[in-house]
C-alpha cells in the first residue's frame, strides 16, 4: 500500500469516524492555561466550533486511530469485511492534529475512538499514549474523550481515565440477541462489565468528602456514555428506552446517544434496506430528556405498539392519553403536575414556583417565564385563562400533529 | 443637556463611573445624552487613576464585584461629569446580580444602551423597579439585551479562527479577525487568554482589537481592517468538516440555526458548504444502489476465524471457575437481560461451610463478586467476630443476578420472586454437589427458601440446627442488609451480635463433623 499523506489519512479517518454521535466536550475538571504553562482550558459549558450540513455540530475532533479493524460487525463501516479504504495514524499525527487544530480554536479537544487491531490491548495502548503524550508532553488542558475498547485490560482502562476527560464504550444494540446476530465478535456482558468498572473507579477517584460535599471524580472527571444504532433490529422504543434507563440507573451514564441507522458505503447484507428515520431519533432523546429530567416512567412512554408518535413529542402524547390529569392549575398544582404540562419545560416550572411565591401566576407572565403557551393552553388553568372546551375537543391531537400533506415528505 | 462621551476601550467600566457620579449628582436620565467616541481627553483626565479607561489597559478581570456597592465610591468619585453637590443618599445600590446583567447590556449594539441602563440603576436603586420583574421595560430590555450579547459572546468563542504568523520570540504567534454582532470583544476575549496562555494572539474586530502577549491582555482601536494571511493547516481543517459531515443526514436549517450565515464569510470550512449540500443527493443515492457485500463471504468468514483466534479467552481452571462460567452464561430467567453480570460463588471445593445469601446488590453486580459492598462489610465484621476465615468457605447467593428497578442514577434492590429463585437453584444445587459442605449457613429468608422450600418465620428458626434432604445440616441466621435496614443502633448492633453468633456456632458444627 502506498503511503498516504495526512490529508488523505485524515479524510479516511474522520468519514470513519461520522457516525458516533456524541459530541458533547462540557463538565468534568475546570482547567486553563492562563499560566502560560500549556494549552487549553476545559469545563463548564462545551462550545461547538462549526456545524456541518447535516446539522451535528463539530465540538472535538473526531477521528479514529485506525478503521483497519477485526470485528465484523454489520452495522458498521469498518467492519473486517467492509471494501472501505483504510489507513492508520501514528500517535505523532494524532497529537499534531490535535493541537494544531486547537490552537487555530477549531475545536475543544479530542475524541478518539479506533477499529481493533490486532488485540482489544495492543489498541487500547495506543489510544492510551496518545493521551499521555497530549497531556504530558504538550501541556494539552483541553478535553479528551476516549472510546475504550472492550476486553482491554484494567491498567490501560485506568491510564486511560487519567489522561481522559470522558470514557465511552458503545451499547450499540437495544438487546443482547440483536448484538449477537449483527456484531457477532461483541459481547454485551462485557460492554457492561467496562461500564461497571468505569463507574467503580470513579467512585473510588472521589474518596473522601469535600467541605461541599461530593469530590469531582478524578477518574473520568466529565463521565462515561454510551451509543445505541437505532433502526437496525426490530427492537421498539420502549425496549430501547427500557435499556437506557438500566444503564443510566446502573453505571451513572452521562448520556445515551441514539444514533439512527444510517445508510453506509459497501453495506452488509444483514440489515435493513432502509434507513430509520432520523425523527425516531429525535423522538428517542426527547423520551430520554422525559426519563433524566421529567420524573417520567419508562412504563408511561409510548403507545400500546411501544412506539413513540413519530407525529407528536412524547410528552404531548402522553398528555393526550391522559387528558383526565388536566387541567392542571398553575397557580397551585405541584412541581411534578407542571412538569407534565407540555410546552413547560424545567426552567419553565423553576420560574412559575419562584413567581407564585410573589403572587398570583397570569398567563400573559408565563410567555415571559419561557413557556410554549401554543401547547400549553389546552393543559392548564391560571389567572386570565381557562381552556374551556379546548381539553376536550376530539381535534386536540390534529393541533399538534402536522398537516397531512407534510407527512409525506418525513 | 448634557453630553456624556465614552471612550472605544474600557467602555462599561467609564459607564460604571460616570452614572454613579451622575446618580450621585442627582443627575435626571432625560438630562443626559450619551455616546461612544473619540474619547475628550478632559473628560477623563481626572479618572486616570480608576484603571486608566482609554489607555488601551481596560481592567479586564473583576470587572463586575460590587462596583456600585455603597462604600466603594472613591475611585469613581472624581469624574468631571460629578457636580459638587453629590449627596451620599443617592449611592447607588443594587442586586448583584442586576449589576452583572445590566455590564453585559452594556455590550449591546443598541444605541440606547446607555440611557436605558442609567434609567434602570436609577429606578433599582430608588426601588421603582424590581430586579427580575419582566413586566418592567428596562429590566426586560437589560435581560434580553444581555441575553443576545452572552449569545454573540459564545459565538465568538466558537466561531474565531486564528490563523498562524511568524512567531518573533519562543511563542508562536496567531491572529484573528472577527466581525461580532455586537461591541462584545471586552467581554469576550479573557476566555482566549485563559485557553490560550501559552501563545500570543491578537483578535481584530471592526471596532477594537483584542492583544495577547507575553500573559498580558491589552485592547485599542482596530487600525487594519485586513484578515491575516492564509494558513496551510486551514485546508485540513476544510478536509475534515467535509468528511465529518454525513449526506445522509441533511439537515441546513439546524446547521444554519447554530452556525447563522453572518458568521460564514470569516470561516475557512464555510466556503465547502455549497457544494456538500448539492452534493448530499447523488452520494446517498450511491450508497443506496452498491450492491450490499455477498454475505458471508470465503473472505469475510476466513476474518471471522482470524477474529475469533485473536479474542479467544483462556478456558477457565478447575470446577469452580468452569461453574462459574456457566452461571455467566445463564439465561435461565428473565433477570440477566438488565443485571451486569451473574455472580458465582466464591471458595474451595471441599469447604466446611458454604454460606447462602440472597442476591448480588448493586456493588457487588459491578464488581461480579458476592458481599462486597454495604451488606459485604456487615458480613466481613460478622465474619472477623465469629473467627471464620472468608477465604476457607464458600460464599454464595441464592439468586445469582441482581434484581432492581431503575429509578433515576440509582438502581432500587428487588427481592426476587419465587419463580426466579426456583429458577436460579439449579445452580445453588450444582454448588452444593461440588463443594460439598458439612454445614450450609443460610443468610436470609431468600437463602432459606431456596434451600428448604420454605422462607418464613427466621425469628424462631434462627439458632436451630435443621437437616437438609441430603443430610447436610442447615442453619438460618439474618441477612447482613438487614441489620443496615434497622434503625435503632441498639437494634444493629444486637442483630449483627446474633449473625457472628450464628457464624460462630456453624463454624463448630462445621468442624466437628
Amino acid at each position: 500500500m502506498a503511503q498516504r499523506s495526512l490529508s488523505e489519512k485524515l479524510a479516511i479517518l474522520s468519514d470513519a469516524a461520522k457516525y458516533d454521535a456524541s459530541c458533547a466536550s462540557s463538565g468534568g475538571e475546570r482547567r486553563d492555561s492562563r499560566d502560560g504553562g500549556g494549552l487549553g482550558s476545559s469545563g463548564g459549558s462545551g462550545i461547538c466550533h462549526a456545524y456541518a450540513p447535516d446539522g451535528r455540530c463539530i465540538s472535538l475532533l473526531k477521528i479514529l486511530m485506525t478503521n483497519f479493524c477485526i470485528y465484523d460487525c454489520a452495522y458498521c463501516i469498518n467492519r473486517a469485511s467492509s471494501r472501505v479504504e483504510r489507513a492508520r495514524f501514528s500517535v505523532e499525527e494524532v497529537v499534531h492534529l490535535t493541537v494544531e487544530f486547537y490552537r487555530r480554536n477549531y475545536i475543544e479537544g479530542l475524541f478518539l475512538s479506533s477499529g481493533i487491531i490486532r488485540s482489544p490491548d495492543d489498541t487500547m495502548a495506543d489510544m492510551v499514549r496518545i493521551a499521555r503524550k497530549l497531556r504530558e508532553e504538550e501541556g494539552f488542558r483541553g478535553y479528551i474523550h476516549l472510546k475504550t475498547i472492550p476486553d482491554a485490560s484494567p491498567e490501560l482502562i485506568d491510564a486511560a481515565g487519567r489522561y481522559a476527560d470522558r470514557l465511552s464504550i458503545n451499547i450499540e444494540m437495544p438487546t443482547e440477541t440483536s448484538l449477537k446476530d449483527l456484531a457477532p465478535e461483541k459481547d454485551a456482558g462485557g460492554i457492561k462489565r467496562s461500564m461497571a468498572d468505569v463507574r467503580m473507579k470513579r467512585e473510588d477517584s472521589r474518596s473522601g468528602r469535600s467541605w461541599r460535599g461530593k469530590r469531582p471524580a478524578r477518574f473520568a472527571p466529565a463521565g462515561q456514555s454510551t451509543q445505541v444504532i437505532v433502526g437496525a433490529d426490530a427492537a421498539n422504543d420502549r425496549t430501547i428506552l427500557t435499556q437506557s434507563s438500566d444503564l443510566y440507573a446502573s453505571y451513572g451514564l452521562s448520556r445515551v446517544y441514539y444514533s439512527a441507522f444510517s445508510p453506509i458505503p459497501d453495506p452488509a447484507k444483514a440489515l435493513p434496506l432502509k434507513p430509520a428515520p432520523l425523527l425516531r431519533e429525535h423522538r428517542l432523546y426527547q423520551a430520554d430528556w422525559l426519563l433524566r429530567f421529567y420524573d417520567f416512567g419508562v412504563e408511561e412512554i409510548g403507545g400500546a405498539s411501544g412506539m413513540l408518535d413519530l407525529d407528536i413529542d412524547p410528552k404531548t402524547a402522553w398528555a393526550l392519553a391522559h387528558r383526565e390529569h388536566f387541567p392542571v392549575d398553575v397557580n397551585r398544582a405541584s412541581r411534578e403536575e407542571l412538569l407534565r404540562v407540555p410546552g413547560f419545560g424545567t426552567k419553565t416550572v423553576g420560574r412559575v414556583l419562584s413567581a407564585r411565591r410573589r403572587g398570583l401566576v397570569r398567563y400573559e407572565h408565563l410567555k415571559a417565564m419561557g413557556a410554549v403557551m401554543k401547547k400549553a393552553q389546552p393543559f392548564i388553568t391560571c389567572a386570565g385563562w381557562s381552556p374551556r372546551g379546548l381539553l376536550e375537543a376530539e381535534h386536540l391531537r390534529a393541533r399538534f400533529a402536522p398537516p397531512p400533506e407534510q407527512l409525506s415528505l418525513i | 443637556m448634557r453630553r456624556v462621551v465614552l471612550p472605544r476601550v474600557g467602555t462599561v467600566a467609564a459607564w460604571r463611573r460616570e452614572a454613579r457620579a451622575l446618580a450621585r449628582a442627582g443627575v435626571a436620565p432625560e438630562d443626559l445624552v450619551w455616546s461612544v467616541g473619540e474619547a475628550a481627553p478632559d473628560l477623563f483626565a481626572d479618572a486616570a487613576g480608576d484603571g486608566g479607561a482609554g489607555a488601551g489597559d481596560a481592567p479586564v478581570a473583576g470587572m463586575s464585584d460590587g462596583l456600585f456597592a455603597a462604600g466603594d465610591g472613591a475611585a469613581g468619585a472624581a469624574s468631571a461629569t460629578a457636580t459638587p453637590s453629590s449627596d451620599p443618599s443617592r449611592e447607588l445600590r443594587l442586586p448583584k446580580a442586576a449589576i452583572a446583567t445590566i455590564e453585559a447590556a452594556l455590550c449591546h449594539s443598541d444605541p440606547e444602551r446607555f440611557a436605558r441602563a442609567y434609567r434602570l440603576v436609577l429606578a433599582l436603586s430608588a426601588g421603582r423597579a424590581a430586579w427580575g420583574d419582566r413586566s418592567d421595560r428596562d429590566v426586560r430590555w437589560a435581560l434580553e439585551a444581555a441575553r443576545s450579547v452572552g449569545r454573540d459572546v459564545h459565538k465568538m468563542h466558537a466561531f474565531v479562527r486564528f490563523r498562524e504568523l511568524p512567531a518573533r520570540g519562543p511563542r508562536r504567534a496567531f491572529a484573528a479577525w472577527f466581525e461580532p454582532e455586537h461591541p462584545c470583544l471586552e467581554r469576550g476575549a479573557p476566555f482566549f487568554a485563559k485557553r490560550f496562555g501559552d501563545m500570543d494572539w491578537v483578535i481584530a474586530t471592526p471596532h477594537l482589537t483584542a492583544r495577547f502577549e507575553n500573559g498580558r491582555l491589552s485592547f485599542e482601536e482596530t487600525g487594519e481592517t485586513r484578515p491575516p494571511p492564509e494558513d496551510a493547516t486551514e485546508d485540513l481543517w476544510r478536509t475534515y468538516y467535509a468528511s465529518i459531515f454525513n449526506p445522509a443526514r441533511l439537515m441546513v436549517k439546524a446547521m444554519c440555526a447554530e452556525m447563522p450565515k453572518k458568521y460564514w464569510k470569516n470561516l475557512p470550512e464555510a466556503e465547502l458548504i455549497p457544494g456538500l449540500v448539492a452534493g448530499a443527493e447523488a452520494r446517498v443515492r450511491a450508497m443506496a444502489e452498491a450492491a450490499p457485500a455477498a454475505a458471508p463471504d470465503r473472505r469475510a468468514l476466513a476474518l471471522r476465524d482470524h477474529a475469533a483466534r485473536v479474542l479467544a479467552k483462556p478456558a477457565p481452571e478447575g470446577p469452580v471457575a468452569t461453574l462459574a462460567q456457566e452461571v455467566g452464561a445463564c439465561a435461565r430467567c428473565g433477570l440477566c437481560r438488565h443485571a451486569t453480570q451473574a455472580v458465582p460463588g466464591e471458595g474451595p471445593v471441599g469447604a466446611p461451610l458454604m454460606i447462602v445469601g440472597e442476591q448480588p446488590g448493586d456493588r457487588e453486580d459491578l464488581a461480579g463478586r458476592p458481599f462486597v459492598g454495604p451488606a459485604g462489610a456487615v458480613f466481613d465484621r460478622s465474619l472477623a467476630r465469629a473467627g471464620v476465615e472468608r477465604s476457607a468457605a464458600f460464599v454464595t447467593n441464592a439468586v445469582k443476578h441482581f434484581k432492581f428497578t431503575p429509578r433515576g442514577r440509582r438502581r432500587i434492590h428487588q427481592r426476587p420472586d419465587a419463580g426466579e429463585v426456583e429458577a436460579c437453584r439449579w445452580w445453588l444445587d450444582l454448588e452444593r454437589q461440588l463443594v460439598r459442605p458439612r454445614v450450609v449457613l443460610a443468610m436470609g429468608a431468600t437463602a432459606a427458601e431456596a434451600l428448604t422450600g420454605q422462607g418464613g418465620a427466621l425469628s424462631r428458626r434462627r439458632g436451630r440446627v435443621e437437616t437438609l434432604a441430603d443430610g447436610t445440616e442447615l442453619l438460618v441466621t439474618w441477612h447482613p442488609s438487614y441489620v443496615l435496614r434497622l434503625r435503632e443502633r441498639d437494634a444493629q448492633a444486637r442483630a449483627e451480635a446474633e449473625i457472628a453468633g450464628d457464624l460462630a456456632l456453624a463454624r463448630q458444627l462445621s468442624e466437628q463433623g
